[in-house]
């Protein structure tokens, strides 16, 4: 808790309102943050977290509303004002320039004179208070995700900020460096720095927050204090009903092998890409398979080597229902039944411009759309129809545009058009990343019923809670090696984050042996 | 009060179709302005320039005549650029194909073979699409720009057509002039209407742009070039093949040019010149545009940009102006479509500037 209770917040949000052109983002928010106070802000994706936080941080201005700080009113009309005033950002996705050093990148962030050997033992003095190791000599490319992270928290602090956001800082962190991450933000929390937290996932908050205000649709839907609440209870404000459970079926012990990596080494041709080592995996029919990892360990890659994107030249590396197709596009390998669901919707796995009907043609073609050469718009449409209605995808209909489509709706809408051509072999990244609650489990169940029918699946998520509540085995993948597989029951969140970090035991060959159910 | 321009939620439908009404007149609009300052009756150079061309029923045959070629090339090109391939050189595939169209007519001079016209005209598409497939060689094997490649062979062409009209092709009996032999009855093109030099070319040409509309709306492979264009990725992740892309989208340009090519060499011209196409291959790229790459939209802007051709010998002829006014109004034309599409996108709004 805060160490002091002064009278006056730190921060005050008074009716915050901002409206873009097809929605509201923020609908009269009001926000108080205490000096030295973590304070969450809860919410799904889309709820106006984000929307929230630009607007405190000076990169939007809203159209309505009052900032206080520290009880004077003050605009924010850019980041450069908000720093000065004592606000600093750490962003979900990073904003450092990869060809330069730690020292560097900071430097550019840093009014004032260039004088790298000072600021270099001033980001290791910094480093070393708070426990966030980072050497400031190196290359930001050659930097883990999590290091990364600490470079643009140390950043921040640097310029002794009053004021901290963390916008989803933990969506990139094996479990034991969140559980660091933790001890830094308690640390500064008790040397009087308010910390705004943002983040879906409701255990971290409760663990760490002092205070919480829950979003819905650009609504605050409540506050409270997390150490009161049950995740139960906090879910409830954040969707407005409780949250679903998947029902799982009994493990099957496993079908006719449908996908097989063998010895799967791979040089990426991307500078900060990951090469991959080695691979060897097996996905059986009815089985569902996750492969968990910090993002950028070679994820993409493997991804990528899966669904043909990036034919490889070895044909015998990856094989499908008994064929080997390394060296195939992905339209001949989805002519074998694969489907894949990629990690990029907008843009990948939809193309933004096109309508509905136009995308599912994009790769259910193969179920009666053509003719010699010609589509059949008709059935095309039907499928698009058919897949909006069980999928409870919301839009305009089978001629809205793709883009117009919220992330979790196209998700919705882009695993469905995935399931719908019955695939043999499903391939998942992030099924639910940006996806709300409500759709997320809906997606998972559909997966559980699709494996209990025979298919196999294999999910690649950053998110360990999901793997553990659907998967069957799970393996890891770090710095481009993976581990060897286990058996969901007969592991936990604690060895797999230690994986995840690449330290597993080598225990001969790694990769497939036959599992045990 | 400023003006500021704000993001639409999604692009405007309605304006992407007024967009080209606009810009015509925006030009009629600045055309005038530009008669004012040459010193000429403004109301009097917009007649000459745009009603005196089609006051007759010649003139109006004569305006179906120049656009066939731009429908031609405009709608061959507008494959290409749909998929995001930039094929600049239409002008060069023109030329190419009049040489290898003619040559074969030359060759067989004299001929009375039915399958004489059937054959050059062939022989022109295929010249095209050589001159095509260099750059889309280049584009797919090198990942060399297909918009430099493709200009720079607009002037190799250029120069092989001089080279062999003042050289090897050169008509013997031709008093020297840089042409080649006039082509026979057998290798003309026939006359559509009496009186007129509108010719067969246009129906091909016209079965051309429906050929294009079913390619584009209704075959799969036009469906796969579409998301070629527009999202690079997606076509990659459906294992839709990009090289294919850039071929077809470069050989329809080149084949569709080329046929151009040889319908102005075995229709109005008469033979080869070093004058067969007055910048054809270059205002059908504007035509492309204007008729927001649709073969039906082509086929109205093909004939706006014939009109452009017409007023600018009218200019000449009766207003003592350049014949590169029409030059002039072709690129106001493009200047003022890229303006208006900026409002596809974006909404303008006075708003007051804040404190």
């Amino acid at each position: 808790m805060p160490t002091q209770t002064p009278d006056k917040p730190r921060l005050a949000l008074k009716g915050i309102r901002k409206v873009y052109p097809s929605v509201v983002a923020n609908d009269g928010i009001d926000l108080a943050v205490m000096p030295g106070e973590i304070h969450a802000v809860l919410g799904e994706n889309g709820a106006g977290k984000s929307t929230l936080m630009k607007v405190i941080y000076g990169v939007i201005r809203p159209d309505e509303g009052q900032i206080l700080w520290e009880g004077r009113r003050v605009t924010v009309p850019n980041p450069a004002q908000a720093r000065e005033l004592g606000i600093g950002m750490v962003f979900q996705h990073f904003s450092l320039f990869e060809t330069l050093t730690v020292v560097q990148n900071v430097a550019l962030a840093i009014p004032g004179e260039f004088d790298l050997p000072a600021l270099s033992q001033r980001i290791e003095e910094v480093s070393e208070r708070y426990g966030l190791p980072v050497d400031p000599r190196r290359l930001v490319h050659a930097l883990s995700v999590g290091e990364r992270q600490r470079v643009e928290i140390i950043r921040c602090l640097l310029q002794n900020p009053r004021l901290l956001i963390l916008d989803e800082p933990t969506s990139v962190l094996t479990p034991q460096a969140v559980r660091k991450l933790f001890e830094t933000l308690r640390q500064l929390a008790t040397e009087g720095v308010s910390i705004l937290y943002i983040s879906h996932k409701l255990d971290e908050i409760q663990e760490l927050c002092h205070a919480a205000t829950v979003l819905r649709n650009g609504r605050v839907t409540g506050t409270c204090t997390p150490s009161q609440e049950t995740p139960k209870t906090m879910a409830r404000m954040m969707i407005g009903e409780d949250l679903p459970v998947c029902s799982h079926g009994e493990p099957d012990d496993g079908g006719e092998v449908r996908l097989r990596i063998v010895g799967l080494s791979h040089a990426t041709e991307d500078p900060f890409g990951t090469d991959l080592r080695n691979i060897h995996l097996e996905v059986r029919s009815g089985e569902i398979v996750g492969i968990a990892g910090v993002s950028g360990n070679g994820q993409q890659e493997l991804l990528k080597a899966i669904s043909g994107e990036e034919p490889l030249a070895d044909k015998h590396a990856v094989q499908m229902c008994g064929v080997k197709v390394g060296h195939l596009n992905p339209a001949r390998r989805r002519a074998l039944g694969m489907c894949f669901v990629p990690e990029e919707r907008l843009g990948r796995g939809a193309v933004p411009r096109l309508s509905l009907t136009e995308n599912i043609l994009l790769t259910a073609y193969r179920k009666g759309m053509l003719f010699s050469g010609l589509i059949r718009w008709g059935v095309a449409k039907r499928f698009a129809e058919d897949c909006i209605a069980r999928f409870d995808v919301k839009c305009g209909g089978p001629n809205s545009e793709a883009k117009s489509l919220s992330g979790g709706n196209l998700q919705k809408f882009i695993v469905g058009r995935e399931i719908m051509q019955e695939p043999k072999l499903l391939v998942l990244a992030q099924p639910t990343w940006g996806v709300d609650v409500g759709a997320s489990s809906f997606i998972r169940q559909t997966l559980l019923d699709l494996r209990n029918s025979g298919t196999a699946i294999l999910v690649i998520s950053e998110e360990l809670e999901e793997l553990f509540e659907i998967c069957d085995r799970i393996v890891v993948i770090a710095k481009g090696t993976l581990s060897p597989s286990k058996v969901t029951s007969k592991t936990g969140v604690e060895e797999i984050g230690m994986w995840m970090s690449g330290m597993w035991p080598e225990t001969g060959t790694s990769g497939d042996a036959p599992h045990v159910a | 009060m400023w003006l500021k321009f704000e993001q639409r939620a999604e692009p405007s439908k309605v304006i992407s179709y007024l967009s080209p009404l606009l810009a015509v007149g925006l030009m009629f609009l600045s055309g005038m302005i530009l008669f004012l300052i040459l010193g000429k009756s403004p109301v009097e150079g917009f007649k000459v320039f745009f009603l005196y061309p089609l006051k007759d029923s010649y003139g109006v045959a004569e305006l179906f005549l120049k656009a066939t070629p731009l429908m031609l090339c405009a709608v061959g090109l507008s494959v290409g650029f749909k998929a995001n391939v930039w094929n600049i050189g239409a002008e060069g595939q023109l030329l190419i194909g009049a040489l290898v169209g003619g040559g074969l007519a030359l060759h067989f001079d004299g001929s009375n073979s039915l399958f004489l016209l059937p054959s050059m005209i062939l022989a022109g598409a295929l010249g095209g699409m050589i001159w095509a497939a260099i750059p889309a060689y280049l584009r797919t094997r090198f990942n060399a720009n297909e918009i430099l490649t493709s200009l720079m062979l607009v002037y190799i062409a250029e120069l092989v057509v001089s080279w062999l009209v003042h050289g090897p092709w050169k008509d013997p009996d031709g008093f020297n002039f840089p042409q080649t032999k006039l082509l026979s009855a057998q290798a003309t093109l026939p006359i559509l209407l009496a009186g007129t030099r509108v010719n067969t070319a246009l129906v091909i040409a016209l079965g051309a742009l429906v050929a294009g509309w079913i390619f584009m709306n209704k075959s799969f492979m036009g469906y796969q070039m579409k998301v070629a264009g527009q999202a690079e990725q997606a076509g990659r992740y459906a294992g839709f093949s990009a090289k294919r892309s850039v071929w077809i989208g470069m050989l329809a340009g080149g084949a569709m040019a080329g046929v151009a090519g040889i319908a102005e060499v075995a229709g109005p011209i008469g033979q080869i010149t070093e004058h067969i196409s007055p910048g054809y291959g270059f205002a059908a790229m504007i035509v492309a545009f204007v008729g927001r790459l649709s073969p039906i939209g082509i086929f109205f802007s093909s004939l706006l940009m014939a009109l452009l051709y017409m007023g600018g010998e009218q200019a000449q002829q009766y207003l003592a102006l350049p014949s590169s006014i029409s030059k002039v109004f072709q690129g106001m034309l493009l200047f003022f479509l890229l303006g208006s599409d900026v409002f596809i996108n974006f909404r303008p709004r006075l708003v007051r500037r804040r404190k």
